[in-house]
């Protein structure tokens, strides 16, 4: 389980997250959902500690991640994986190398076992016959998918997703939603995932915390969503006529 | 003034990241042997271009300059031997790699900070400015010595084929004077700053690379201004290295 204990984020004198506090249960796919620019991803980088919170804490089963050293960070990193916005798949690397990258650098596992341990994690994304090629040479999707494939290569405790359906059309962002999904429950991970994504909100979100202008309004199931009363999310959620409309049917 | 106590401080903050013990020794040998592609091998023809050229001007030149009837004509050969090592093979050569590698190492970084990668290898736990940044270093100062001697060689084939045909120069003259008065620290001396050199283009073109912020816009300023300041320092030390070396 993951603790965020009243954390603050500041970048020079630009205050980006209010005091936010919550908590993300292992084996559920857990949603930070807001508008761009909420804070969404300042949050998800401070649990994974890319940034240094201002104030507050995070909580790793307890371990509180401000209070260790340098060298207690590299170890509980090893047990987080982390699919970014874009892939951030390394462009020099074929896919295979990708997914080996982790396994290389923190294990003592032969090339032969990295590569069978690769290969095992490229199949459960469903990526097949693209070990050689380059990131510039597979889709969105593809990246997205081998992106997943690195993160969950040493079997992580943690797993983040930065928007993993941006610039994806809806059928590939159903099969990463679900893919997500998936691996949370099979390996048993503590998954949160940043999106704005409705599909995926009402797909796959099992928790779901909703930021807004970089304070926690709300927090809650993909059922209780359309009830929540907080007039902010519900400008999120109806955003669109669409959904209005959607909203004034269901009424 | 402020800005550049923060971004000599901040310089001097990845230096000490990337002199630290890489994660593994094989990654680190696997990836210096590809910067040394990269970076050194990929040099070669530019800089072997440059210095024929660069030879065979300064012959010319200096045959131009040197045309008096009290003059011995080796001298033609000698100066330009002189040119060539004290300060083109060395200085001119980095200023030109300072462009060639120094952008490719900032935009290579650069790219690499706004598409998140550099992120995904921190998150890891891996130390980024080592892993990326290291074998670079390594690769350049282990490889300019043979750009260096290969300019300087080259250079003098220059010199010695514009002779042909080059009022008051004659091929003769021009190897007796190449030949005339060697001296071997010349070359250590050359060899010396090339390395210096080197470490001041590849740690400035990454630094300006690791902290791009931003977007594409931002990967090219980073490229440019790791171009200009990496001259800047290589002509500053330039300076510092002639006047304690000579």
């Amino acid at each position: 389980m993951i603790e965020v204990k009243n954390v603050c984020k500041e970048f020079s004198d630009v205050k980006v997250l209010y005091d936010i506090s919550a908590e993300f249960l292992p084996g559920k796919t857990n949603l930070t959902i807001g508008q761009s620019g909420s804070g969404k991803t300042v949050l998800l980088k401070c649990i994974a500690g890319l940034h240094s919170v201002t104030s507050g804490d995070i909580l790793y089963d307890g371990r509180s991640f401000c209070a260790m050293n340098e060298k207690q960070r590299k170890e509980i990193r090893k047990e987080m994986g982390m699919v970014f916005q874009g892939g951030a798949l390394f462009d020099s690397n074929t896919v295979e190398e990708n997914v080996m990258f982790p396994l290389e650098m923190f294990t003592r596992m032969t090339f032969e076992e990295r590569r069978e341990r690769a290969n095992e994690c490229l199949k459960r994304v469903n990526i097949i016959n693209a070990n050689k090629k380059y990131p510039s040479e597979i889709s969105g999707g593809m990246q997205k998918r081998v992106a997943i494939a690195r993160a969950i290569a040493l079997n992580p405790k943690y797993l983040y997703c930065d928007e993993p359906n941006s610039g994806l059309d809806p059928v590939t962002s159903i099969v990463i939603d679900n893919l997500i999904k998936d691996i949370t429950v099979e390996y048993n991970i503590t998954t949160i995932v940043n999106t704005h994504d409705m599909n995926s909100v009402m797909e796959i979100g099992d928790k779901i915390i909703f930021i807004y202008k970089g304070r926690k309004k709300w927090e809650g199931t993909s059922a209780e969503i359309f009830s929540s009363g907080v007039k902010e999310l519900d400008d999120f959620v109806f955003a669109s006529e669409r959904m209005k409309k959607i909203r004034e049917m269901s009424k | 003034m402020l800005k550049l106590f923060y971004h000599t401080g901040r310089y001097f903050l990845l230096l000490k990241r990337v002199f630290s013990r890489p994660e593994r020794w094989r990654v680190f040998f696997r990836q210096s042997l590809r910067e040394i592609e990269n970076i050194g091998i990929s040099s070669i023809t530019i800089v072997l271009i440059i210095s024929m050229f660069m030879g065979a001007v300064c012959a010319i030149q200096m045959a131009y300059n040197l045309q008096n009837p009290i003059i011995p004509r080796y001298l033609i050969g000698l100066g330009t031997r002189e040119t060539l090592l004290l300060e083109f093979s060395s200085t001119i050569v980095a200023l030109i790699l300072a462009g060639k590698v120094g952008s490719n190492i900032a935009s290579e970084l650069g790219t690499m900070r706004v598409t998140e990668q550099i992120d995904a290898l921190e998150m890891m736990g891996v130390n980024s400015a080592c892993y990326l940044v290291l074998p670079k270093i390594a690769a350049f100062v282990f490889f300019i010595p043979v750009l260096t001697i290969f300019s300087m060689a080259i250079g003098l084939l220059g010199g010695y084929i514009a002779s042909f045909g080059t009022v008051g120069l004659t091929p003769h003259d021009y190897v007796v004077g190449i030949t005339s008065f060697f001296r071997p620290f010349y070359v250590t001396y050359a060899l010396i700053k090339s390395v210096v050199f080197a470490f001041i283009i590849a740690t400035v073109a990454s630094y300006h690379g690791y902290y791009t912020s931003g977007g594409a816009l931002e990967v090219g300023k980073a490229s440019t201004h790791a171009v200009v300041y990496s001259s800047i320092v290589v002509l500053m030390f330039n300076l510092i290295l002639t006047k304690l070396l000579l």
